[in-house]
C-alpha cells in the first residue's frame, strides 16, 4: 500500500518536472486564450454573419463590411475622418512629443528630471474615468466653468459655450486632453532608452564630426534608443486607440453630439449594445483592429530591427 | 575633439551631474508644461476641499479659502441613504484590485520565467504572439469578450471584475524582458544543486526581478482600479460594482445618481464627485511615486528588437 502511495507519489513528481514550462504557462495561457484569442477570432467570425442577439446567427457573407463602406453614412463621414484626425494628431503627435519631452529631460539633473517625469506622467494614471472629471469642470458650460470664465473675463466670447456640447469643440477637446493623458509608459520607456545611451557614442561622433544637438539625435540618440522607440509607438498606438471612447466620457452622450467626437470605438458600442446589431458591430471591430495593426506595421518599418 | 564639445558633453550632455547655464533653456518650456500638465488635477484637488459656497461662487475661484471635508462627508452619508453605500463600492475595488494584482503577477513571472529560460517546442512562436498582443485594445472586441464572460459563467459575478484583466501582455513582456538579463548560468548552478523549477523562480528570479515585478504590479493596479467596464457592462447586481464605476455615476453631469448624493444640486454635486475623484487618484499617485525608480529601471528593457 505504502509502495503504491510513494510511486504514484513519484509518478506526480515526474510528470510535474517534465512538464514544468507547460504548467508555468498554464493559467496565463489559458486566460490569454480566454479573453484575448477568443475574443478576436470570433469577432472575425461574427462579422460574417447577421447576429442580433435574439435570432440565431445566420450566414451574411460580405453584406456587414459592404454596409460599412458604402451604406453607414455615419462611418464614412464622421467616423472614420475623425479616426484618422486623431490618431495623426493625438497618435503620431503625442508620440512625437513624447519623444522631445524625454529627451529634454534626458538633459536635466536628477532631481528636477524625476520631479518632472512624475508630473508629466501623471495625468495618464487619470484615464477613463477620471479623465473626464477632471476636465469637466474646466469645459463646463456654466458661466462659472473655468474656461467660460475665462474668456468672458477677457471679452472674447459673449456669453457661455457648452464646450463639451458644441460640435465645433469637443473634438479638439477630445485631442487636448488625449495629449494630455497620452505622456504613459511609452513616454517612460523612452525617457529611460535615452538615459541609457552610452555616452561614449556622443564623443565618438564628435570626433566624427557631428557638431550640433540636432545631428546628436538623427544618428545617436533615435538609432540606439530604437527598441524602446517602437515599445512607446506600440503604446502610442493601444493608447490612442483604447482613448477613443473618451468623446462619449466628456459630453455625456453617445453618439456624441452630431456625431462630432464619434471614434470606432463608441461606434461599435453604438450599434453592439444599444442597437444589438452585434454582426455588424463585430465587422466594424475587425476594421478597428486591422487599422491598429496596420499602424503597428508601421512602426515596425520605421524602428523594427533591420534583420526582419 | 575640441575642447568645446567635451566640456558640453560633460556638462550638458545626457542625465548631467550640476546644473549649468545650458540646461536653462529646457526649463523655459519643460516648466510651463509641467504647469499645464498638473494644474487640472491640482483644480480638482482644490475642488475637493472647498464648501459649498465656494463651488457656487461667481467668479469661480481657483484656491480654497476655507478648506472642508464636508464632500467626503457627503460621498459617505448621504449617499448611503441611496441603497448602497459608497463604502461598498470602495471595498469592491480594493478587493478587486489586490486580487488583480496577486494573481497577474503570479501568472506573468512564471509565464515570464518559462519563456525566458526553459527550451520547449512553440516557445518562439507564444512569445510572438504575446508581442502582437502587445498592441491588444480590448474595446475593440468588447461584443465577443462579452460572450465569452457570459458563456463561463461570470457576468453578474464579483470574479467578472477580476479574471478578465489578468492575461496582460504588457506585464508578461516586461517580466519576460527583465528575466532575460538573468545570467543562464546561475540558473545552471541551481539546477546543478538540485533545485527545482518552481524553487529557482521563488529563491532565484523572484528577488533579481522585483523592479519588473514593482511595474507589473503598477499596471495591474491601474488597469483595475480604474476599471469601470465589468461593472458597467458584465454586472448588473449594484453590490458587486466598483468605486470606478460609481465615480463614473457621480461625475456624469445631471445624472439623477448624481443630484440624489449632492441632495438635488448639481454644482454641489461637482464637489463630491471631486472628493470621490481624489479618492480615486491618490492610490495612483502614492504608488506611482514609491516605485518610481524600479519602474525606470524596468524601462530600459522595455525594448522591442
Amino acid at each position: 500500500m505504502n509502495r503504491v502511495i510513494r510511486t504514484r507519489g513519484a509518478a506526480a513528481k515526474d510528470f510535474v518536472s517534465r512538464h514544468t514550462a507547460g504548467i508555468m504557462l498554464f493559467p496565463y495561457g489559458l486566460l490569454f486564450a480566454m479573453f484575448i484569442i477568443i475574443p478576436v477570432v470570433a469577432a472575425f467570425m461574427l462579422s460574417f454573419t447577421d447576429f442580433d442577439t435574439i435570432r440565431r446567427p445566420g450566414f451574411a457573407g460580405l453584406k456587414n463590411y459592404i454596409t460599412l463602406l458604402t451604406a453607414d453614412e455615419v462611418f464614412m463621414k464622421k467616423v472614420l475622418p475623425n479616426t484618422i484626425l486623431f490618431s495623426l494628431i493625438a497618435g503620431v503627435g503625442g508620440y512625437i512629443l513624447s519623444f522631445l519631452l524625454a529627451w529634454s529631460l534626458a538633459q536635466l539633473t536628477k532631481i528636477p528630471r524625476t520631479v518632472m517625469a512624475i508630473i508629466i506622467y501623471l495625468p495618464s494614471m487619470t484615464g477613463g474615468v477620471l479623465l473626464s472629471a477632471v476636465w469637466s469642470v474646466i469645459f463646463s458650460g456654466e458661466k462659472n466653468g473655468y474656461l467660460n470664465y475665462a474668456l468672458l473675463k477677457l471679452g472674447m466670447i459673449e456669453k457661455p459655450v457648452l464646450w463639451l456640447q458644441s460640435e465645433s469643440t469637443l473634438l479638439t477637446i477630445m485631442l487636448v486632453v488625449t495629449l494630455w493623458s497620452g505622456m504613459g509608459i511609452g513616454f517612460l520607456a523612452i525617457l529611460a532608452g535615452i538615459m541609457n545611451v552610452n555616452q561614449e557614442l556622443y564623443e565618438a561622433a564628435y570626433i566624427d564630426g557631428v557638431s550640433n544637438r540636432f545631428q546628436e539625435i538623427i544618428y545617436i540618440t533615435i538609432p540606439s534608443t530604437r527598441p524602446q522607440m517602437l515599445f512607446g509607438a506600440v503604446m502610442a498606438i493601444v493608447n490612442t486607440f483604447s482613448q477613443s471612447g473618451v468623446g462619449a466620457a466628456l459630453s455625456g452622450a453617445n453618439p456624441t453630439p452630431g456625431n462630432a467626437g464619434q471614434l470606432i470605438v463608441p461606434h461599435i458600442e453604438d450599434y453592439g449594445f444599444l442597437r444589438y446589431e452585434m454582426g455588424y458591430a463585430a465587422a466594424v471591430s475587425v476594421a478597428l483592429l486591422l487599422l491598429i495593426r496596420l499602424s503597428s506595421v508601421g512602426a515596425n518599418k520605421l524602428f523594427g530591427s533591420k534583420e526582419d | 575633439m575640441s575642447q568645446k564639445h567635451k566640456r558640453r558633453l560633460i556638462q550638458n550632455g545626457i542625465n548631467p551631474t550640476r546644473f549649468s547655464r545650458g540646461q536653462v533653456k529646457f526649463y523655459t518650456y519643460l516648466i510651463p508644461i509641467c504647469l499645464v500638465m498638473a494644474l487640472p488635477i491640482v483644480f480638482f484637488f482644490m475642488n475637493a476641499f472647498k464648501p459649498m459656497e465656494e463651488l457656487l461662487a461667481y467668479p469661480p475661484r481657483f484656491y480654497v479659502n476655507r478648506p472642508t471635508l464636508d464632500n467626503f462627508r457627503r460621498l459617505f452619508s448621504i449617499s448611503s441613504s441611496t441603497t448602497i453605500p459608497a463604502s461598498r463600492y470602495l471595498f469592491n475595488s480594493i478587493l478587486s484590485t489586490a486580487l488583480v494584482m496577486a494573481a497577474s503577477l503570479c501568472m506573468s513571472v512564471s509565464a515570464g520565467y518559462a519563456l525566458s529560460k526553459k527550451r520547449f517546442k512553440l516557445r518562439g512562436a507564444m512569445m510572438e504572439i504575446n508581442n502582437l498582443a502587445l498592441m491588444f485594445v480590448a474595446v475593440a472586441v468588447m461584443i465577443p469578450r462579452y460572450f465569452v464572460i457570459a458563456y463561463t459563467g461570470l457576468q453578474n459575478n464579483f470574479f467578472a471584475n477580476v479574471v478578465p484583466l489578468l492575461a496582460m501582455p504588457v506585464g508578461l513582456f516586461l517580466v519576460k524582458q527583465f528575466i532575460d538579463q538573468v545570467p543562464d548560468t546561475l540558473v545552471e548552478a541551481a539546477v546543478i544543486d538540485g533545485a527545482g523549477d518552481f524553487r529557482i523562480l521563488w529563491r532565484i528570479i523572484v528577488p533579481l526581478v522585483k523592479p519588473a515585478l514593482a511595474t507589473v504590479s503598477i499596471l495591474s493596479f491601474q488597469l483595475s482600479w480604474n476599471n469601470a467596464e465589468a461593472s458597467m457592462l458584465y454586472i448588473n447586481n449594484e453590490t458587486y460594482k466598483t468605486f470606478a464605476f460609481y465615480m463614473q455615476n457621480l461625475s456624469a453631469g445631471g445624472s439623477s445618481f448624481l443630484q440624489n448624493a449632492a441632495g438635488g444640486n448639481s454644482t454641489a454635486g461637482a464637489g463630491v464627485a471631486a472628493a470621490a475623484m481624489l479618492i480615486m487618484f491618490l492610490p495612483n499617485l502614492i504608488l506611482f511615486i514609491v516605485l518610481q525608480s524600479q519602474v525606470m529601471n524596468t524601462m530600459t528593457h522595455s525594448g522591442i528588437k
